[in-house]
C-alpha cells in the first residue's frame, strides 16, 4: 500500500502535474496488487502455493476459447450491474441493491417477451426482445426511482435503504415466481413461463455469447459520452462533487438525483431482462447469482468510470468463471473467488487514502 | 382462521419476538456503540456471518457451546479492528468499507464453513420460564435463550455506561463533535476503533446465536440481512441502548409472523411475510428522517445525518 507515499498536500504548494497524474493511475493499480498481494497470503496461509492459484484463475478466466465465452458470459450482467452503480455514484450516492433491480427487471422481461414471442413470426421475435428489455428497463428504474426519491426527500441515506429495498426485491421476486406467475410444469425448480428455445436471444457472430454484451458495451460507451461530454453530465458531476455549490448555482439537485438513479436502475433491470431473454429463458432463482453484488465492486474498482467498468467486468467475470476449476483442481471452495473479491474491494477503498484530494 | 389457530399464531409470534430478537438485539446494541463513536459498520452482516459459522466450528470441535460463543465474539473483534483501522485512513468512507467487508465476511465463513455444514455442533441451553403452564405451545414459546437475558442486562449496563462513565463520556464526545474531542486531547481514532472493535464482538456473538441457537446450525443462508437492518434499529432506537432493546423485540415479532402463519398451515405469502421486517425497517426509516434536520438524538460525526 505504500506505493505511494502520502506527501503532505498544501493549498499554496501543489504537487507537480506529472507527479499527480503518475498517482491518478499509480493508486488503483497498486490497490489492485496489494488486493492480489493479500489473497496470495491467504492461500498460502492454507497451505496452497500462491503461483498455482494465480495461474488457476488465469486459465479457468481467459486460457481457452471456452474459458473466454464463460468469462464474457459473466461479464455482460456484470458490465449493466456495474454501471448501475457507477451511475448514481455520478451524483455522489453509493446506491448498491443492484440485485433488487435486476430481479424486477427479470420479471418484467418474462412477463412481457413470452406472451409478445408466441404471438409473433420468428422473424419478428426481436421485437418481443424488444419490449422485454424496455420492461425491464423501466421496472428496475422505477424501482431505483424510489431510492432516489428517499433520497432527495426525505434525506434518507441510499446505501441503506438501496440494500433493504434489495431484500425487499428478492422476497417479491420469489413469491410471484414461487406463486402467481409459476408455470406449473416447472417441477422441481419454480420457474415463470417460458421463452420458447427458438426465440431466444441468438449468439454474437463468431461467439458463444449473446448480444446482451455487445449491449453492455454500448450502454458503457453512451454513459461515458453523456457524463463527460453532455451539460447533463456535467451538472449531474456538480451535484455530486458539491451539492450546496450546485444548489447556489440553480441546478435541480433533486431531479439529478432521482435520475441518476433511475439510469442505474434501468441498466441494472436491462442486465435481469438478458438474462432472462438470452440466457435462462424465464425468471427462476438462477437468475439471482450476485452479478448485483460484485457489480458493486466492479463499479468501484472501475472508479465509477463507465469505460473502465468493461474491462473490470470481464477481469471479473474471468475470476467468477476460474471458481470451478479452482474446485475441481485444486479442491478449493467455490468461496474462494469471493474471498478474492472481499480482499480486492477492501484494498480499493484503502487506496482512497493515498489518492490526490482533488479527485472523487 | 379460527380463533384458535389465531391464537396460535400469536403465541408463536411472541415466542419468535424472544426467539428472532436475540441476534437483532446483539448486532443493533453493537451498531450503537460504534455508531456512538460516529461511524457506520454496515460490515456487521458480514462479521455476523463468519461469527456464526467460527461459533459453530469452535463449538463442534471444543463441545461447549459457550466456548463458540466466545470464539465468534473475538473473530467479530478482528473484523471491527479493521473495519476501524482502514477508517481512520484519510478519505476512506467507512459505508463502503462495510459493504467491502460484508463481502470479505461472507466469503470467509463460506469458505472456511463449507465443511461444517453437516456436523452438529452442541447447542446453547434454553430456561424454560412457561413450566407454569400445560400449553406445549406457550411452553416452547416461552423457552427463553440465556442469551437473550444476557442481552438485557448489557443494554441496560450499557445504557448506564454511557450516561455516568468516563469512557460513555469520552465516546459520545468523540461521536458527537470531532472537533470539541480534539480540543480535550481525546484519541479520535482510538476511541473509534475500539468502539469498532466491541461493536464486531456483539456482532459475532449475534451470529453464534444464530448458528448455535435458533435456527441452531451452519449454513450458507443463515443470515438474512440483520446486520444491514441493526443500522436503521439503531436508528428506530435514536441511537439508546434500552430502545435496541424495544426495536430487537419488535423485530423478531415482525420476522416470526411468516413461520407462524406457516405453522398453521397458511402458506400463501410466505416469501412476502418474509419481506416483512425490511419493509418495517425501511418505512421506520422515512418516517425518522427528513431533509430539513438530522434524526433525533444521531451523533453529530455520523456521515448518514450530515
Amino acid at each position: 500500500m505504500d506505493l505511494a507515499p502520502r506527501a503532505p498536500l498544501q493549498a499554496s504548494a501543489r504537487p507537480p502535474a506529472g507527479s499527480l497524474w503518475l498517482r491518478r493511475w499509480l493508486v488503483p493499480v497498486g490497490s489492485v496488487f496489494a488486493g492480489l498481494f493479500a489473497f496470495g497470503l491467504f492461500v498460502a496461509a492454507i497451505g496452497h502455493n500462491p503461483l498455482v492459484v494465480f495461474a488457476t484463475i488465469a486459465e479457468g478466466g481467459f486460457a481457452s476459447s471456452f474459458a473466454w465465452q464463460n468469462t464474457l458470459l459473466r461479464a455482460a450482467p456484470l458490465i449493466l450491474t456495474g454501471l448501475a452503480v457507477a451511475l448514481p455514484a455520478q451524483a455522489g450516492l453509493v446506491v448498491i441493491g443492484a440485485e433488487g433491480a435486476l430481479a424486477f427487471g427479470a420479471l418484467a422481461a418474462s412477463v412481457v417477451a413470452v406472451p409478445i414471442a408466441s404471438q409473433l413470426a420468428p422473424q419478428s421475435v426481436p421485437l418481443a426482445w424488444l419490449a422485454g428489455g424496455l420492461a425491464g428497463m423501466a421496472a428496475g428504474g422505477a424501482w431505483y426511482a424510489l431510492i432516489g426519491l428517499f433520497r432527495a426527500r426525505r434525506g434518507l441515506n441510499e446505501t441503506i435503504s438501496s440494500l433493504l429495498m434489495s431484500y425487499i426485491a428478492i422476497a417479491v421476486f420469489n413469491h410471484l415466481v414461487e406463486g402467481p406467475l409459476r408455470d406449473a410444469a416447472s417441477l422441481n425448480k419454480p420457474s415463470t413461463l417460458p421463452l420458447p428455445a427458438e426465440a431466444m436471444i441468438g449468439s454474437l457472430p463468431g461467439l458463444e455469447v449473446h448480444w446482451g454484451l455487445l449491449l453492455g458495451i454500448v450502454a458503457c460507451l453512451l454513459a461515458q459520452i453523456v457524463i463527460s461530454r453532455s451539460t447533463w453530465g456535467f451538472s449531474l458531476r456538480v451535484a455530486g462533487g458539491n451539492p450546496r455549490a450546485a444548489m447556489l448555482v440553480g441546478l435541480p439537485v433533486g431531479t439529478l438525483i432521482v435520475l441518476a438513479c433511475v439510469a442505474g436502475g434501468a441498466s441494472a433491470g436491462l442486465a435481469g431482462a438478458i438474462e432472462v431473454m438470452a440466457v435462462h429463458g424465464s425468471a427462476n432463482a438462477s437468475v439471482l447469482a450476485g452479478y448485483g453484488t460484485t457489480g458493486i465492486l466492479v463499479s468501484f474498482m472501475a472508479r465509477h468510470q463507465p469505460l473502465a467498468v468493461i474491462p473490470v467486468a470481464v477481469l471479473m467475470g474471468g475470476i467468477a468463471a476460474a471458481g470451478s476449476l479452482l474446485q475441481r483442481r485444486l479442491d478449493l471452495p467455490d468461496a474462494t473467488t469471493m474471498v478474492l473479491q472481499g480482499l480486492l474491494f477492501v484494498a480499493i477503498l484503502a487506496g482512497d487514502a493515498f489518492r490526490p484530494k482533488d479527485q472523487r | 382462521m379460527s380463533i384458535d389457530a389465531l391464537l396460535s399464531v400469536l403465541i408463536a409470534v411472541l415466542g419468535g419476538a424472544i426467539r428472532v430478537s436475540t441476534p437483532f438485539l446483539f448486532v443493533s446494541l453493537g451498531e450503537c456503540i460504534t455508531e456512538r463513536a460516529g461511524r457506520i459498520n454496515l460490515g456487521l452482516e458480514g462479521t455476523m456471518v463468519f461469527g456464526a459459522m467460527f461459533g459453530y466450528v469452535v463449538s463442534y470441535h471444543s463441545g461447549s457451546a459457550w466456548v463458540g460463543v466466545l470464539a465468534a465474539g473475538l473473530s467479530g473483534v478482528v473484523f471491527g479492528l479493521v473495519h476501524g483501522a482502514l477508517c481512520s485512513l484519510p478519505r476512506v468512507n467507512d459505508i463502503a468499507i462495510g459493504v467491502a467487508l460484508i463481502i470479505l465476511g461472507l466469503g470467509l465463513a463460506f469458505f472456511f464453513g463449507k465443511g461444517y455444514i453437516q456436523p452438529t455442533a452442541p447447542r446453547l441451553p434454553s430456561i424454560e420460564l412457561g413450566a407454569w403452564s400445560d400449553s406445549p405451545a406457550l411452553r416452547a414459546a416461552l423457552q427463553v435463550n440465556v442469551l437473550f437475558l444476557i442481552g438485557l442486562v448489557l443494554a441496560l449496563g450499557l445504557s448506564w455506561a454511557l450516561a455516568n462513565t468516563r469512557w460513555g463520556l469520552q465516546l459520545r464526545t468523540v461521536g458527537d463533535s470531532a472537533d470539541a474531542a480534539r480540543a480535550l486531547g481525546l484519541s479520535i481514532n482510538r476511541t473509534r476503533i475500539v468502539a469498532t472493535a466491541l461493536g464486531g464482538f456483539l456482532g459475532g456473538v449475534a451470529g453464534a446465536f444464530l448458528s448455535l441457537y435458533y435456527p441452531g446450525s451452519w449454513n450458507e443462508g443463515l443470515s438474512s440481512g440483520q446486520g444491514v437492518m441493526a443500522v436503521a434499529l439503531v436508528i428506530f432506537a435514536r441511537w439508546r441502548p434500552m430502545g435496541c432493546v424495544r426495536a430487537a423485540l419488535i423485530f423478531g415479532g415482525a420476522s416470526s409472523i411468516g413461520p407462524a402463519l406457516q405453522a398453521v398451515g397458511i402458506q400463501a405469502g410466505y416469501h412476502l411475510w418474509n419481506a416483512a421486517p425490511y419493509v418495517l425497517t425501511l418505512a421506520i426509516m422515512l418516517a425518522s428522517t427528513s431533509r430539513a434536520r438530522a434524526s433525533i438524538g444521531a451523533p453529530g460525526e455520523l456521515a448518514m445525518t450530515r
